[in-house]
């Protein structure tokens, strides 16, 4: 998807690569992140202090279980573009920088997948 | 990455030379929130890691969340959670344009501070109410 118009790619105007997309990409994912975030609480906070069968009994339901993949693979992304930025704007020094955009690169893969790894093991059957 | 090329030219004034503004210091949080939320979110993980594992180490993982010093950080987390929820809606708000004059600012500021610990409050009395 360009953002662009017709006349400023023509031109060559704007930027070379993709920063408007990558912009937009960061405040859709924000945006997703509202009715997630609220369906996350209302998914998990019931679930504070309550025991196994109750807990693997709730990401048994499909629509739970789905709403929370959907949440852990929007927010690990949208985790890792922050703190991208956080970094890019804090850290200077190529090898400290490098460093760590690829390490949060890969704790937010990491982590993001273990989590949709682990609902879909208990929508899958425990 | 800027700096090979600027030399002795003056740089802007930065955080620490800005007097405190309340729409600065919000969004700052907001930053704040954010990487502090990485704690929140490894541990929900590892909780759900526990129980895809079995009911043997959910419960030693289960036991563990629940002490007082995991309550603690849960507590924390659901008002970062609720804060950089608002701060980000805010400036969702302001990426379309609005909400740039010093009052609806400054007032939003005050609605994310506010609101963030009466969602926390709700939020315990929903966790509350369904345990």
């Amino acid at each position: 998807m360009s953002f662009k118009t017709d006349f400023q790619r023509v031109a060559g105007l704007g930027s070379a690569k993709s920063g408007a997309h990558h912009w937009f990409g960061e405040r859709l994912k924000a945006v997703a992140l509202i009715p997630l975030t609220l369906a996350f609480i209302c998914i998990v906070a019931p679930l504070v202090g309550s025991d196994y069968a109750n807990v693997v009994a709730a990401f048994q339901n499909p629509i739970k279980a789905i709403a929370v993949i959907l949440f852990f693979l929007v927010t690990f992304k949208h985790l890792e573009e922050g703190l991208q930025v956080v970094i890019e704007d804090y850290v200077h020094g190529k090898a400290a920088l490098l460093t760590l955009l690829i390490g949060t690169k890969l704790f937010c893969w990491a982590f993001g997948l273990a989590g949709v790894f682990a609902v879909a093991k208990i929508a899958f059957g425990g | 990455m800027a700096d090979q090329n600027r030399g002795n030219r003056p740089l802007s004034p930065h955080l620490t030379i800005y007097r405190p503004q309340m729409s600065s210091m919000t969004s700052i949080f907001v930053r704040l929130t954010g990487i502090a939320l990485t704690l929140g979110f490894v541990m929900i993980i590892w909780w759900l890691i526990a129980a895809a594992s079995g009911p043997a180490y959910f419960d030693r993982i289960n036991g563990l969340m629940t002490g007082w010093f995991s309550i603690l950080i849960w507590i924390a987390s659901i008002w970062a959670l609720w804060y950089h929820f608002l701060g980000g809606v805010r400036h969702l708000i302001w990426d379309m344009g609005y909400g740039f004059d010093l009052k609806t600012a400054d007032m939003m500021g005050y609605i994310m501070i506010g609101g963030s610990f009466v969602m926390t409050i709700l939020t315990f009395i929903m966790i509350g109410v369904c345990s």
